[in-house]
């Protein structure tokens, strides 16, 4: 018992793997089995992630705020050791990891072609993601950082649509491209400081005074260049206005649970290492190049938004949204950094309640956003189309579906009372006093997102009935509601009452920035 | 004494040729069954070494010394350490494989497994010599059999000229690399071959930087370095699945090795005079066979061309001369061992049953042959470095060894993974998934039981080393510890 509790973070992690390979024993005919017993499989480590949950302690007087950690020799030949750890920023994205994947499983209960590949590969994709959430170690971060993209990449250019491949393979190589920056940045850092452990790097590599590379350039210089090439692998995969174009086409090309996953999850991945790595490591240089990366964030919101409003594809449409609401993240991750090494009090709390705001942001986006892209897959499986002039009316015909879809969609939106609220607001009350403009143009941002919603509200629900889809459409089954019910409940929690999930949240931010 | 392992190990293989030339040719089951028996004795030696190779001691173990010409200096020495037992493990995987794979050749098997069984027991003995005239003896034993097996049992259209350009060149190379060696016998003064004899000669400044080229050059046109890499090529294409698997797998390796064991080791000096232009040569090898690689349009080519693209990671590993450099170089050696031959025998089976290695003419192949394609994406993410793969772990040293002495060779050879990516996945792309050509559809079958053991096998050791490198690096790390003392010390 002992040993399990004290390897809980462990066990998360490779659960799915162990559940990998036990199915590549199973028959590949039987896609009931098959498809129970991944469901099954994934709901241990969400089950575990509950008990780390209850054992975490928010107020314990740690030197670090890092709990569960484990530590053991890796790849000790390069300095690099298997140590996880989670705090208050990573847990609740493990949380969210660990829930998601049983519900987008569940959701793929309607793939026919290849169960057992599909399955397999998708838990491993959970390992991967949860690898990124669980390392306290920079290159075992970067293994799983891009282990995820290979299980990725298969569901994309296996079961995607038409495009699959082409969206499959941009994806891949935007983000591979990305991270090359970030691997030589990582070695580079490595050889610098002689060590790849993460809590090492945040005590010596921003106070460090003199590098033993012969690089030929200032040592300021070169941090400048590592932090850009991380900026450069976390905005991407974030993504950040201007490296975003990979986006719209591998949600749009995936099946429906790879959307949810990659618009749920592997987007925080990005902001999730602004917020591990770029903050503690390169206090100076995010502080220095703040405004930037305001800029950026704020030309995600309003391109995303005004992107979003263009499309007639219901799926690109929501895929659009998502560059709109991860910009919201990257605005209180940028007003943050702006007031890194503040020491006003007034200048403390906006910073913590701007990174409050970001990372309650990633949770929230990761429900409302896994919910549209199952709510999309929910009528492309019944109408085979996803053309918003095809549909109108819906709510007539199909009732559940319409209420369902109308309270995620306000929940994406930033209704009072719901979850997105809650984060836009603490966002937006952050960064107004460091960064008024462009928190002020966030807001027209915020307007443009109300629109894109209705339109797409307006144009599958209401308005004349197209008569084609009469008798031809059903309802959502009981599966699909158990899906989406688990994220409603979670959505109008944290809008009514989201101190329990603040409270873990704030103890980090306060102890971390 | 000890029983002679390292003895047993080189001349299991080469009794079980003679043996079976011995055969009567017609009882081709049986020649077969010999041959793997002597494969499986291999690999089993060689796991055997692995796991009784004393760590905590280092150093060269299991050494055997015999007179053998003592009035030149010539003595019959073996012996392995941590940078030499994961080569002879690679050999023993490749050996083993590379007669699975080749079960079912029906021209004249009995003279393609003895021919085969020498060329095993020359890398085997390249790698466990302990002297110099021994290891070129075993070095040259390589000759025949690669130029036969190729000529006779090759790609019909380019065997002739494969097997001629390749072993011209590396002829060339050993003539290079003889005459260093000669020089190095001569100038040491010391009338002896024994390179452990040789390391503490010392060897003066001019001297070393004066020969350290040719050693170094002749060896290394065997490991693929640029600009006389072409032969590479030409040779794996042409060769039939198992002599390519042996070749890019083990041969390759042989020239790092011995450019390493001799020409670094033996003339560090000259060696880090030299280095800059080695990584200026070597960084060309991994982006420009990346991109050459990329332009193929036979499934073969590909893999040719990456394994030059490879080969030159190891070659900076090397002349970083640097603790990382060399781990990463020494773990690269064994994982793009491992990989290329799994490579090569998964595009000998498509070929065997396609009859074509136009990547245009193939396609959907996934759906007839699962094991190869699941085998050809793992060798495919270890070729791009992929994380949780040997790849990454093997590179990523090299790497840090290479910001630690020349941060623009990193900056640049990062390409080569990029670029890899691209072509693996258009190539992954193209042969195994989408549609599936018509006549491909009525003629490919699924692989054999022998083929899967081997992809299963091969593609195991790829994950099980990438997910613990420690596997390797506890042997590697006292080897370079004593390479790096004769540099006098390191970190």
């Amino acid at each position: 018992m002992d040993w399990i509790y004290n390897h809980l973070l462990s066990l998360i992690l490779f659960t799915p793997t162990a559940a990998a390979l036990v199915m590549l024993l199973l028959p590949k005919e039987k896609t009931a089995l098959l498809r129970n017993f991944a469901f099954a499989a994934s709901l241990i480590p969400f089950a575990l992630t509950l008990v780390v949950w209850a054992g975490f302690n928010p107020q314990a007087g740690q030197a670090l705020p890092f709990q569960f950690v484990e530590k053991a020799n890796w790849y000790s030949a390069i300095r690099a050791s298997y140590h996880l750890g989670v705090d208050g920023i990573s847990l609740p994205m493990v949380l969210l990891t660990t829930l998601l994947t049983p519900l987008a499983i569940l959701a793929s209960y309607s793939i026919q072609e290849r169960v057992k590949s599909y399955m397999i590969l998708f838990l491993l994709l959970e390992t991967g993601m949860l690898g990124v959430f669980l390392a306290l170690d920079l290159l075992l971060f970067f293994v799983f950082w891009e282990v995820g993209l290979v299980p990725m990449y298969f569901l994309i250019a296996q079961w995607g649509s038409k495009n699959r491949n082409y969206a499959a393979l941009k994806f891949v190589l935007y983000t591979m491209g990305g991270s090359l920056g970030l691997l030589l940045a990582i070695q580079l850092m490595g050889v610098a400081v002689g060590s790849f452990d993460l809590l090492e790097l945040y005590q010596r590599w921003p106070t460090l005074t003199e590098l033993k590379i012969p690089l030929g350039l200032s040592l300021p210089t070169v941090k400048a260049i590592a932090f850009w090439a991380f900026v450069v692998a976390f905005a991407i995969k974030v993504p950040v206005w201007p490296f975003h174009t990979w986006l719209p086409d591998a949600h749009t090309e995936a099946p429906t649970a790879g959307s949810m996953i990659l618009a749920g999850v592997l987007l925080k991945l990005g902001a999730y290492g602004f917020l591990r790595l770029v903050l503690p490591l390169f206090p100076t240089e995010s502080q220095m190049y703040a405004g930037a990366l305001a800029f950026l964030g704020v030309a995600a919101i309003i391109f995303g938004a005004l992107g979003a409003w263009a499309q007639n594809d219901f799926k690109r449409l929501i895929a659009y949204s998502s560059i709109n609401h991860m910009g919201f993240v990257v605005l209180g991750i940028a007003a943050a950094a702006a007031l890194l090494e503040t020491t006003s009090p007034a200048g403390m709390l906006d910073k913590n309640i701007a990174l409050n705001g970001a990372v309650l942001q990633m949770f929230n986006h990761g429900l409302s956003a896994a919910g549209m892209f199952f709510l999309v897959g929910v009528l492309y499986d019944r109408a085979h189309t996803r053309d918003l002039n095809d549909f109108g009316g819906l709510y007539a015909l199909l009732p559940v579906y319409g209420t369902v879809l109308i309270f995620t969609a306000m929940a994406s939106l930033g209704l009072p009372g719901l979850n997105g609220f809650v984060s836009e607001f603490l966002v937006v009350r952050g960064a107004w006093p460091v960064m008024t403009l462009a928190t002020a143009l966030a807001m027209i941002g915020l307007f443009f997102t109300g629109a894109y919603i209705l339109k797409a509200l307006k144009m599958v629900l209401h308005g004349p009935l197209n008569t084609r889809w009469k008798d031809h459409l059903s309802d959502m089954t009981g599966r699909e509601l158990l899906v989406i019910s688990p994220l409603m409940i979670l959505m109008l929690a944290l809008g009514v009452w989201p101190a329990w999930l603040l409270d873990m949240i704030n103890r980090a931010v306060a102890f971390l920035f | 004494m000890q029983f002679p392992i390292l003895t047993t190990l080189i001349f299991t293989p080469i009794i079980t040729g003679i043996i079976l030339l011995l055969m009567p040719a017609e009882q081709k089951e049986w020649i077969r069954r010999v041959a793997l028996a002597a494969a499986s004795v291999i690999l089993l030696l060689s796991l055997f070494l692995y796991f009784s190779y004393d760590v905590g001691r280092g150093g060269y173990q299991f050494v055997e010394s015999a007179a053998w010409l003592p009035q030149l200096g010539i003595g019959y020495h073996l012996g392995v350490d941590g940078i030499s037992l994961p080569l002879v493990l690679l050999a023993g995987l490749v050996i083993f494989s590379g007669v699975l794979v080749s079960w079912n050749v029906e021209d004249r098997p009995r003279e393609f497994f003895s021919f085969l069984m020498f060329l095993g027991a020359s890398v085997l003995g390249v790698f466990c010599a302990l002297d110099l005239f021994l290891l070129f003896f075993f070095f040259e034993l390589a000759v025949f059999p690669k130029y036969l097996m190729i000529v006779v049992w090759g790609y019909p259209k380019t065997r002739e000229y494969g097997g001629m350009k390749l072993t011209l060149y590396l002829f060339i190379g050993s003539v290079i690399a003889l005459v260093g060696t000669l020089a190095i016998y001569f100038g040491s003064g010391l009338r002896t071959f024994d390179l452990l004899a040789l390391e503490q000669a010392g060897f003066p400044l001019e001297f070393q930087r004066l020969w350290f080229p040719f050693v170094f050059l002749g060896f290394a046109i065997l490991g693929g370095i640029f600009p006389f890499h072409s032969w590479a090529p030409d040779g794996h294409v042409a060769a039939p699945t198992a002599i390519s698997m042996l070749l890019a797998g083990v041969e390759m390796k042989v020239g790092a090795f011995a450019a390493l064991r001799v020409a670094i080791q033996l003339l560090p000096e000259g060696a880090q005079y030299w280095a800059p232009a080695v990584l200026f040569l070597a960084t060309i090898n991994v982006v420009y066979g990346a991109f050459i690689a990329m332009v193929q349009t036979d499934f073969k080519y590909v893999i040719g061309f990456s394994s030059v693209s490879h080969m030159g990671l190891v070659l900076i590993g090397f002349a970083t001369l640097n603790r990382d450099g060399l781990i990463g170089a020494s773990m690269q050696m064994f994982s793009h061992g491992v990989m290329t031959a799994l490579f090569f025998a998964v595009v000998g089976m498509v070929y065997d049953r396609a009859h074509t290695r136009e990547i245009g003419s193939l396609g959907g192949l996934v759906q007839k042959m699962p094991w190869a394609a699941v085998g050809f994406i793992i060798g495919g993410l270890v070729s791009m470095g992929m994380p949780g793969f040997s790849g990454f772990v093997s590179e990523f040293p090299v790497f840090m060894g290479a910001w630690q002495k020349a941060p623009l060779v990193a900056v640049v050879a990062i390409l080569g993974i990029l670029i890899t990516a691209a072509y693996i996945f258009l190539v992954v792309r193209r042969v195994f998934f989408g549609e599936i050509p018509a006549e491909l559809d009525k003629s490919v079958g699924d692989v054999s039981r022998k083929d899967k053991l081997v992809i299963a096998l091969l593609s195991l050791v790829m994950i099980l080393l990438g997910w613990f490198p420690s596997l390797l690096t506890r042997l590697i790390e006292p080897g370079v510890q004593s390479i790096l003392a004769l540099m006098g010390g390191g970190r």
